[in-house]
């Protein structure tokens, strides 16, 4: 299997970032759109931010791009992916490079849904977790367990590609206390 | 500007908070001038709906003048006059397209906790808790409505506020339940509950052709409202379900209405369980409507459920084939319909409110509508 370029053929979902113990997260959604509009909103990784949180900017050059996200605290962290696996309109897999702050693997999938449905889009993610310090410092950028994150970014996607915005009340009033 | 924030159980306050602003390029901002106190207000007052933070502002019933709107809202204008629905839609996802509006797919920012509890996420919802999206509610001078072009129902006609006020809720809520039960011609229906959506759905069950409505609560002036639209009324201190057979002729009503939900009385059992917090809800009138209705018969919930409950007989509703149908009121359907009936002298929906108080005395009016003090059946809340 092709999602994230995994190594092994007989462990098709085995981890592509190194040795066997990363994080896994797979997160699936429908949405009411072509696979070619999502793909080519996903492939343009500049539009990652507009529903990813606490990415700041990407920034792409030929089959790499290099990345720049804040932790709520404010503090920022890089790094460079490349792109290792693409079918058009079906699917993007990336990868960071090695030295790189944080390592991690990623791929999304497109595929019709039945009838008038829309596309199914399903985004895998594998971070390297040595001694889990890795994974404390991702939860630590997005205040948040992966899997969750992964789930929110996906609904955020979604919202932003069917109405044009995603729900919030940041900034909305709130009695003392 | 002024709001009434929950602060903890039985603990509402009217607050000066900051004034809402514009979030998201479709929302807009509603100065409002008419709002009100639901039975559903009531769960979240009595600390039973979770993940409530101090501070929150509740209500989800309220119209008002748009006073300002985004810079992507194209068809709601500044000045309109307007009722908002209690459930958010963004109009564009599956499940709106279906008209399963409080089903949206898009409008819950904490769809991920929603989703703990429901498997999937279901609809935002203003001022109910953060299992619905934490939104600011409209008890307060101005709100903050998100798909301004997609929920808010503009009305040009005459009619009083609080003529259209209840177009935010209770009567598309009744009027649905009534709808679900898809009433025959010479069906009887029975309702539990003779609260504002007891007696919206009383009406609407008429509107729609039954023949015969029961009506179940034990509060006189509510039980004298439900007879003042041409049920009959059974208290529910009684037993219910032999008086619903003695009226039916030993068949059982065709359809039955909870229109009471987590909170009912009666149930000793319950009561404990729910104390002990061994049960989130107290279905009593649930059970009740599952035995008491007629084979092949449907049971409709509008009363709302937040949880897991207890010794439900799911025998009877699967031996008599029953048909189960419930969820919060899919708003868009009924507002314009409804408004229509209004304009045409069919229904007053003015006539449920027993009290009119300004937003100042709202924490009071919460207390006499949870104790149901001084003959309160409805407050209408104006800033
Ligand atoms: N589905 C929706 O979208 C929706 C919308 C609005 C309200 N609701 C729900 O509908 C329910 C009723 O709302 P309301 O505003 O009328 O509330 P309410 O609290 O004013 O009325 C409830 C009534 O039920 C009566 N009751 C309690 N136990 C009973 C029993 N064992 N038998 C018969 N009657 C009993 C009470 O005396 C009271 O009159 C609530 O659960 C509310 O949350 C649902
Ligand atoms: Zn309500
Ligand atoms: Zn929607």
């Amino acid at each position: 299997m092709d999602e994230i370029n995994s190594g092994s053929e007989t462990h098709p979902d085995s981890p592509s970032v190194q040795g066997n113990h990363g994080i896994k997260v797979t997160k699936s959604c429908t949405i009411k759109s072509s696979r070619e509009t999502l793909y080519a909103f996903w492939r343009k990784f500049e539009n990652l931010p507009l529903f990813m949180n606490g990415l700041v900017s990407v920034t792409q050059n030929g089959n790499s791009s290099h990345w720049i996200a804040k932790s709520p605290g404010g503090k920022k962290v890089e790094w460079d992916a490349v792109v290792i696996n693409e079918t058009l309109n079906e699917l993007i897999a990336w990868r960071t490079v090695e030295g790189s702050d944080v390592s991690h693997a990623g791929s999304v999938r497109f595929k019709p849904a039945p009838g008038n449905r829309g596309t199914e889009v399903t985004v895998k993610f594998e971070y390297d977790a040595p001694g889990g310090k890795l994974a404390a410092k991702l939860a630590k950028i997005t205040g948040k367990e992966p899997s969750q994150q992964v789930e929110k970014d996906l609904t955020h996607f979604k919202a932003v590609i069917e109405t044009g915005e995603f729900p919030t009340t940041q900034g909305q009033p709130k009695g003392e206390k | 500007m002024k709001a009434l924030c929950w602060n903890g159980k039985m603990d509402v306050r009217v607050e000066t908070v900051p004034d809402p602003k514009i979030l998201n390029p479709r929302d807009a901002i509603i100065r409002i001038t008419a709002t009100a106190i639901c039975g559903s207000d009531l769960h979240l007052y009595h600390g039973l709906i979770p993940t409530l933070e101090p501070g929150d502002i509740l209500g989800h019933e309220f119209m008002g003048e748009v006073v300002e709107v985004g810079s992507e809202v194209k068809n709601t204008k500044v000045g309109d006059r307007v009722v908002v629905p209690f459930t958010i839609s963004c109009g564009q996802c599956f499940y709106c397209e279906k008209t399963l509006w409080s089903l949206c797919d898009n409008s819950n920012p904490d769809a991920y906790k929603n989703a703990v509890l429901n498997g999937y996420s279901t609809a935002g919802l203003f001022g109910y808790s953060h299992l619905y999206g934490g939104y600011a509610g409209g008890q307060a001078e101005y709100v903050r409505v998100p798909f301004a072009d997609v929920g808010p129902l503009k009305v040009t006609s005459s009619l009083r506020d609080d003529q259209i006020l209840f177009l935010s809720d209770i009567f598309p809520t009744g009027y649905q339940a009534a709808e679900n039960c898809n009433i025959q011609p010479d069906d009887t229906v029975a309702i539990w509950g003779c609260g504002p959506v007891g007696q919206f759905a009383i009406r609407s069950a008429f509107l729609l052709g039954a023949a015969k409505v029961i009506a179940i609560d034990n509060v006189p002036e509510r039980m004298e409202m439900a007879r003042q639209a041409g049920a009959m009324v059974i208290s529910s201190d009684e037993n219910v379900r032999e008086l619903l057979k003695e009226f039916t002729g030993g068949r059982g009503p065709d359809s039955c209405i909870d229109a009471v939900g987590m909170e009912a009385h009666g149930s000793i059992y319950d009561d404990i369980k729910q104390k002990l917090k061994l049960e989130t809800d107290r279905p009593y009138v649930l059970r009740q409507a599952i035995m008491a209705c007629r084979k092949g018969g449907t049971v409709s919930i509008p009363g709302v459920y937040g949880g897991i409950i207890d010794k439900v007989p799911m025998g009877a509703a699967f031996g008599k084939g029953l048909t189960l149908k419930m969820g919060q009121t899919h708003m868009k359907r009924y507002m314009d319909p409804l408004l229509q009936a209004v304009e045409e002298g069919k229904i007053d929906p003015s006539f449920v409110i027993t009290h009119r108080v300004k937003l100042d005395a709202a924490a009071q009016a919460y207390s006499t509508f949870s104790k149901k003090e001084d003959g309160c059946i409805k407050v209408m809340l104006t800033p």
